[in-house]
């Protein structure tokens, strides 16, 4: 075991899977001598060379439909997108394509595709540098929707994307690239190629008195949050890390709110129609006799998106404090 | 350049070879005029033609390697699907929209050309999305050769990928992102436009302020061709240069096949709104399908008995897909849900 950063546990990541399988290659902007803006693809150009690090044209919809046409001929394209805000020019190849292709063809036709884009705000990144996307394409059947918050997961859901024969977006909470850092078993140890399945959710924390979901950034600080509310309050949280938000895990979104009757669904994304929506409805409908309290959603306000100025951004983001008054708040209820 | 270079590709085929052009492409013109009969019948809901375009179409299938190349085709491909291998039973099955119709299992609309054991990639209905996918397709084989994956000389393997669209569609950011990405890494590539004249009432002066689709080939570094669409071995010629430039790894072809649709855009629009008549009858003129068969009969190689025989064939293969297709079940209705995801593979 070493302690590694998220962003380092997504590059070994790509790296294990390049060494394992020869059809895997990465394309985006900058991912050659650059390493990636993030330097996610950092020693990766060097290692495996120009035929396998391509730097792609400045030009979203053709980094992901060429890794569609390259994946229909059965390689494993990982693309990546420079900033989940600049996805937005692919939406067409991913939904109308991507995303069908298995269907429309009566299974004739798969798409193992993985498209990475970090995501997320409190990075001074502004409005066009601090998307959340994830709520447009967990809307979508046939694609799947990963998000990590933790390096262990990271590299091994990084892995099953990989290696599962369906379109993957794999969206990192680039706040956490750096300063989210775990445990992750050291390739050549035994457990070293371990993979995480994609649809399962994850306990990051047990706890009886209420559930609450996140995902990404918000898992890492609802997290942070439990751990003030049971020192200051006495109030012990649950945490489900959600992990996939497409294929959702129903199961333990369900058997935890059974547990402690109350829920709280965290998300940086502005509130309205995002993700939360689709887990109260979700509880409403299948747990409803568990219920003590109403479900709650803590998420960025409805605005375009997230301010650029330190307070504008500040007042912006959910954090550890904010998410732990809505815990007091629904605990209290 | 040798002298044999100056000689026609189209002149080495054989005798057979036209004439397995020529039936081609009147099988899929009896097949095209039956689809709008039934759909006057009322007996299916939806058609789109292929009438008109054969010549560029099959020209353009027989130029490569079918069934082992990719084709990234698009709604009007009848008559290159029909060259790839697809069926008159298959259409009709389409056309019906019955249960195991072969592109979807009656999921798309008919036109919808797809086989994966043909290599022919089925698409959607957003015109040009298949042609950055298509680059895709060529740099996957450009990749499986430069990294030891496939040897360049196997014939087995895909060695080219050609897509087709309308010049209409070339407006789209697609078409320039996928053939941008055909010059950079210098793909075997073929995008062959089918330049109509319209997109649905759309005029080509409305689309674009050059004279030429080809024309922008210049904008990739690559290769524009303009060839007369409505001769088969004038198109065949052309695609089967753009073959060669790119088994021989030099890179991607731009072909506009400046051709005519003989119908309206499909069975639900009418033309007479956007073009005149005259118009379509100075087209009915330059058909394609005549066209060739008279130059096969002047070159004596159809016999005017034999080209009665080809049509008595086409209506008995027409008649009989209609009929088997008729006769077959439609899907049953939670066959709606199924093949969302592939299946995970076992091991890895
Ligand atoms: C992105 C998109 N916009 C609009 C349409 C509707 N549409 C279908 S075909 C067509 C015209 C296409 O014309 P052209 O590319 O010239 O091809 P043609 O049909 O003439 O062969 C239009 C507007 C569509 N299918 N996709
Ligand atoms: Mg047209």
């Amino acid at each position: 075991m070493t302690q590694i950063t998220l962003i380092e546990a997504i590059r070994r990541g790509m790296d294990e899977e390049m060494a394992r399988d020869p059809r895997v290659f990465l394309t985006g902007e900058d991912v050659g001598v650059r390493g990636g803006v993030f330097r996610a693809t950092q020693g990766l150009f060097e290692k495996y060379g120009p035929d396998r690090v391509i730097d792609s044209p400045l030009a979203e919809l053709s980094i992901v439909a060429v890794g569609i046409g390259a994946a229909l001929a059965e390689l494993r394209p990982i693309c990546e997108i420079q900033f989940a805000d600049f996805i937005h020019p692919a939406f067409n190849q991913i939904v109308s394509e991507a995303a069908r292709f298995y269907y429309r063809t009566s299974g004739a036709w798969r798409v193992p595709l993985v498209i990475r884009a970090p995501y997320g705000g409190g990075v001074s990144g502004g409005l066009y540098h601090s998307q959340s996307v994830e709520a447009f394409y967990a809307h979508v059947p046939g694609l799947k929707v990963v998000i990590p918050s933790t390096p262990y997961d990271a590299k091994g859901l990084l892995k099953s994307a990989v290696r599962d024969p369906n379109p993957v977006l794999f969206f990192e909470p680039k706040k956490g690239y750096r300063a989210i850092k775990g445990d992750v078993p050291d390739a050549d140890s035994p457990e070293g190629d371990y993979t995480v399945p994609i649809g399962q959710a994850r306990v990051a924390r047990e706890g009886r008195d209420l559930s609450v979901y996140a995902y990404g950034m918000m898992a890492h600080y609802s997290e942070k949050a439990a751990e003030i509310v049971a020192r200051e309050d006495g109030i012990d949280v649950e945490v489900i890390d959600l992990r996939t938000l497409l294929p959702l895990d129903k199961a333990a979104v369900l058997a935890s709110v059974r547990k402690t009757g109350k829920a709280l669904i965290v998300y940086e994304d502005n509130l309205t129609m995002g993700f939360g929506a689709e887990i109260a409805a979700l509880i409403a409908d299948e747990a409803f006799d568990s219920l003590d309290g109403p479900i709650r959603r803590l998420a960025g306000p409805d605005v375009p998106g997230v301010p650029y100025a330190h307070t504008l951004q500040e007042f912006y983001m959910p954090n550890p404090h904010t998410i732990a008054a809505a815990m007091r708040d629904l605990a209290a209820y | 350049m040798t002298t044999d270079a100056l000689v026609r590709a189209s002149s080495r085929l054989g005798e057979q070879t036209l004439l397995s052009i020529y039936w081609t492409m009147l099988l899929s013109r009896r097949l095209d005029e039956r689809a709008w009969a039934l759909h006057r019948q009322g007996k299916i809901h939806f058609h789109i033609s292929a009438m008109g375009q054969e010549a560029a179409q099959v020209g353009a299938a027989f130029a490569i390697q079918r069934g082992v190349d990719y084709v990234n085709p698009y709604y009007r491909d009848l008559a290159l699907s029909i060259a790839i291998g697809i069926t008159p039973f298959d259409i009709m099955m389409s056309l019906f929209a019955k249960q195991g119709e072969y592109s979807s299992g009656g999921r798309q609309m008919p036109a919808h050309f797809n086989s994966r054991r043909l290599n022919l990639v089925g698409g959607s209905s957003v015109v040009a999305t298949q042609v950055p996918q298509t680059a895709g397709l060529a740099f996957a084989i450009k990749y499986r050769q430069k990294t030891g994956l496939a040897d360049p000389a196997d014939a087995t393997q895909p060695r080219v990928a050609l897509t087709c669209l309308g010049e209409g569609s070339t407006s789209q950011g697609e078409w320039h992102e996928g053939m941008n990405w055909a010059g950079v890494h210098r793909l075997p590539m073929i995008c062959l436009v089918q330049n109509n004249a319209y997109a649905i009432s759309v005029p080509v002066d409305s689309q674009m302020a050059v004279a030429n689709v080809a024309d922008r080939a210049a904008g990739y570094g690559i290769p524009g061709v303009v060839v007369d669409g409505n001769d088969v071995l004038a198109v065949y010629d052309a695609v089967r240069e753009a073959v060669e430039r790119a088994y021989a790894g030099e890179g991607a072809t731009l072909i506009e096949a400046k051709t005519y649709r003989l119908t309206p855009h499909s069975s639900d629009d009418d033309d007479r709104s956007y073009r005149t008549r005259e118009e379509v009858e100075l087209w009915k003129g330059r058909d394609p399908i005549p066209r060739f068969r008279q130059y096969l009969q002047a070159e004596g190689i159809l016999s005017p008995e034999q080209a009665e025989a080809y049509e008595r064939r086409a209506r008995v293969e027409v008649d009989s897909a209609q009929a088997a297709a008729e006769a077959a079940p439609d899907p049953s209705p939670e066959e709606a849900l199924g093949a969302v995801y592939a299946p995970a593979e076992g091991g890895s």
